[in-house]
């Protein structure tokens, strides 16, 4: 199924009989749905608006990314919550499209100064499980009017609704920017110097740390911390200057200075470059100071297996790869201890039989249940995917 | 203003109520005299009050979990109140319905520097959320102005922004999770420390539902580390479309201003009256803050002014000192204020593209000759959101019901334009009866499904956000 408009894509649903499995680009989909039928979104693409003057983007859910952030670059703007391209770390082919990213509130390591997809997404426009066309937000980034179910769409994966067009805020790109390089640092010393720097007054873009872990018994691999400034060139080099002298007590701290370099140390962190070998792998999102103890947890528990890690947004986003052992364990002990200290553990990469999202509380449960009962009342739409 | 038929029977159990609700808070806590109730009658919409029912001023997570219990058995509608400073009429009680107020529930739970956040109880006023961390160099970003006296509570549930949020975002990009009661006295714990939601993004839906899906009683919230110093500079213009070019340009620059605010000629008039500020007698007005190093600070502010040259303001004035970027603000911070003064007035919220700017203004002054009232603009230039401020007089018959039509056409223009009614004040009962110009009937079924889901008895705020017919049989059930 391949609908050719907004209208279309509605009669389709309408007409749909059993479930509908959406695809954008199909380079970020997380679970497995099994069997169903696919409804393919890229059909519905263009940018409909455009206006650099007031930071707003309009398009069409299955309009390329690689089209949109084109259009951007050409005016010196971009998508400031620079969204992953999956494609490496998960081995798939495709062309993500802009509903993709919202779907799957795709956000990369600027997420932890300028928010999540989700926080520059200003309108949908989607289909719902009946085949209703609903329209929420707008255009305009101050918008209290009525409930925001721009949010309750945005990484719903498509469960509750096929998104047909969004509309964003987008920003403009810096002159330059620069990287901190902190060397040899283990996972407490790593959430400790990127506390330490996304709590100074030098608008730190992008914090990060590894990839680390490896063979243990020393306790891992020791990694390097990342920490992202953008801005004005003496801007620029000015807070380098303040963010080195912050955190020389972390030992060896030394400066990219060469935007090219710069930019790709941060796409690879941006896209898990590191873990394209892994069998499996989980992304937490947690406390940062919660992500030492973790560690340390896994690493008494299989002292043998290999415990790689990167994290991102400050230690508050963790991917770690199963190396050597079974993925469904892996994902359950990952779960349990997001359960206990807080923050929720997800199977991008990898197969299980179970759920791929954290479980939720019971009083949740009832209100995404509740929710989905209402905007897909035939449970056509990804059905199961998020538990 | 058309609010629900008051539920006779509801009134008659009165006794029971209060004896329910007796049982399960300290007598100090429950506010049932007619003339004490009346302290809970309007918020700060004040041209509409009615006393409530019952007041309460719940202290802990239970209590308000035991009341909610209470009203639910007994199917008494409840109104959530945090500091009653809604512009909107969001805490506007029904003669038969129990505020639920949360000022006394005012401490701080937890700040965390290292993770960055806070814990707050959600009475706590916004600007006392800073207070608690600003001595570690930290802020709580989202500042309406009425931050002195506004609670997190009511900032939550309108989605509450601030000059501030043109580069911080507003509550809902700062808020990490909540403590959520819902009417049937269920407490759910939603987000937290850590960030995005692990499955469907509730925290995003709850924020902005104007206490119509539960009442908050706890939230985490993001503290950002405070900038090495701020800078405004004023710009004066003789054309409202000139100054909104100024901006588009500003923006394109890729400089991003901590704040650009917006005054025209009637606003800069009577703040000048007033406040005495010693601004430029011109057009339009713009105030654009920039922050960070003085170094960084001068940088961003040349980029600006050479921008503003080009568009040959009628005045430039930087701040040599902290007292001259004082001067520079008190002008618009006593806006309202010297409005006030001159008159009576009703301050809309609408929001606009930014592109529209010199247009809406426009249209805006020719309504003002058409009903033949007075308007000041006032607003964040950065985000489009407005603030004219319509005068009126309040003593003279048909005034009101005049401006509030007036009000009305200048937000069904923002609508037209591709903007919206409120972007930051809320519905509440102000702009209710507007909803069906903002959205198609499917469209608000949609959020209706969301409170279906959250509270199927429909009992918490009933008569808010959605035009009453629409919601006619929810709450008749």
């Amino acid at each position: 199924m391949k609908p050719a408009d907004e209208a279309d894509l509605a009669e389709m649903i309408r007409a749909a009989y059993g479930p509908l499995r959406i695809v954008g680009g199909g380079t970020r989909a997380i679970g497995r749905m099994d069997g169903a039928e696919a409804l393919e979104t890229s059909g519905l693409a263009g940018i409909s608006l455009y206006e650099p003057g007031s930071l707003t983007m309009v398009a069409k859910a299955g309009t390329p990314l690689v089209e949109i952030e084109a259009v951007l670059a050409a005016e010196s703007q971009r998508l400031a919550f620079e969204p992953p391209d999956m494609r490496g770390l998960l081995g798939r082919q495709g062309t993500s499209t802009i509903g993709g990213v919202v779907a799957a509130n795709a956000s990369g390591p600027r997420r932890v100064q300028v928010g999540a997809c989700r926080d520059h997404v200003l309108g949908v426009r989607f289909v719902d499980g009946s085949g209703t066309v609903i329209k929420n937000g707008g255009r305009v980034m101050k918008n209290v009017t009525g409930y925001d179910l721009v949010k309750l769409l945005a990484g719903s994966h498509g469960t509750l609704g096929v998104l047909s067009e969004v509309s964003f805020k987008v920003l403009p790109c810096p002159e330059t920017e620069a990287t901190v390089v902190i060397h040899d640092q283990n996972a407490a010393e790593a959430v400790s110097a990127m506390s330490q720097a996304l709590g100074s007054p030098f608008e730190v873009s992008g914090a990060a740390h590894g990839p680390a872990g490896g063979s243990a018994g020393a306790g891992g691999e020791q990694g390097k911390t990342h920490l992202r400034v953008e801005g004005f060139a003496a801007s620029v080099a000015y807070r380098c200057q303040r963010l080195v002298a912050l955190l020389a007590a972390f030992g060896e701290v030394t400066v990219e200075a060469d935007a090219g370099r710069s930019a790709m140390i941060w796409q690879s962190i941006r896209d898990v470059s590191a873990f394209g070998d892994a069998n499996a792998v989980v992304r937490l999102s947690l406390k940062p100071s919660d992500f030492p103890a973790l560690i340390a947890g896994d690493l008494a528990e299989t002292p043998a297996a290999g415990h790689r890690f990167l994290l991102d947004w400050g230690g508050g986003l963790a991917w770690l790869a199963a190396d050597a052992e079974p993925v469904a364990g892996f994902l359950q002990r990952h779960q349990a201890r997001c359960a206990q200290v807080g923050g929720h553990a997800t199977l991008i990469k990898g197969d299980v039989e179970g759920p791929y999202f954290q479980p939720e509380s019971a009083g949740i449960a009832a209100l995404t249940a509740g929710l989905r009962a209402k905007f897909d009342p035939r449970g056509l739409l990804n059905p199961r995917l998020m538990g | 203003m058309e609010m629900p038929i008051v539920d006779a029977a509801i009134i008659a159990r009165k006794p029971a109520l209060v004896a329910a609700l007796l049982e399960v808070l300290p007598e100090d806590a429950v506010i049932f005299d007619e003339v004490a109730v009346r302290a809970y009658e309007c918020d700060a919409l004040t041209a509409y009050r009615c006393p409530p029912l019952v007041a309460v001023l719940p202290r802990t997570t239970s209590e308000v979990s035991a009341v909610l219990r209470v009203c639910y058995q007994m199917g008494v509608p409840v109104v959530p109140r945090g500091s009653g400073t809604s512009l909107a009429g969001g805490a506007l009680p029904t003669g038969d319905c129990v505020i639920l107020g949360v000022a006394r529930m005012n401490a701080v739970l937890e700040t965390d520097y290292p993770n960055r956040f806070i814990r707050v109880q959600s009475g706590r006023t916004n600007l006392s959320v800073t207070g608690a961390v600003e001595e570690n160099g930290f802020f709580y970003a989202p500042d309406p102005s009425s931050q002195l006296a506004c609670a997190i509570a009511g900032n939550i549930a309108m989605n509450s922004g601030g000059a501030h949020c043109l580069k911080y975002g507003v509550t809902t990009n700062n808020l990490l999770g909540v403590t959520l009661v819902q009417m049937d006295g269920t407490v759910l714990e939603i987000g937290g420390a850590y960030m995005d939601a692990g499955s469907l993004d509730l925290l995003g839906v709850i924020c902005g539902s104007e206490g119509q899906l539960g009442v908050v009683t706890e939230a985490t919230l993001r503290i950002l580390p405070k900038p090495e110093g701020a800078r405004p500079v004023l710009m004066g213009f003789d054309s409202n479309e000139v100054a909104g070019a100024c901006v588009s340009d500003i923006i394109k620059a890729g400089v991003l201003p901590v704040a650009i605010e917006f005054m025209d000629r009637p606003c800069i008039e009577a703040t000048e009256a007033f406040a005495k500020a010693g601004y430029p007698m011109c057009e339009a007005l713009l105030i654009v803050e920039v922050e960070g190093s003085p170094a960084e600070i001068d940088a961003q502010l040349s980029v600006i002014l050479a921008i503003a040259r080009r568009h040959n303001p009628v005045e430039l004035r930087e701040a040599a000192d902290e007292d001259q970027a004082k001067r520079i603000w008190l002008g618009r911070k006593s806006a309202f204020g010297a409005m006030g003064q001159i008159n009576d007035y009703m301050c809309l919220d609408g929001t606009i593209p930014v592109s529209s700017l010199p247009y809406v203004l426009r249209r805006i002054g020719e309504m003002s000759r058409e009903y033949g009232l007075d308007v000041a603009n006032v607003f964040h230039a950065g985000d489009g959101n407005m603030h004219p401020l319509i005068l009126f007089d309040a003593n003279k018959p048909g005034d009101l019901e005049l401006c509030e039509a007036f009000g009305a056409d200048v937000l069904r223009l923002c609508v037209e334009v591709g903007g919206c009614l409120t972007g930051e004040h809320g519905v509440g009962i102000e702009k209710r009866d507007l909803m069906k110009v903002q959205f198609a009937p499917r469209d608000m079924e949609a959020q209706l499904w969301v409170k279906d889901v959250f509270d199927p008895a429909w009992l918490l705020n009933p008569a808010k956000v959605f035009p009453l017919d629409v919601t006619a049989s929810r709450r008749a059930a």
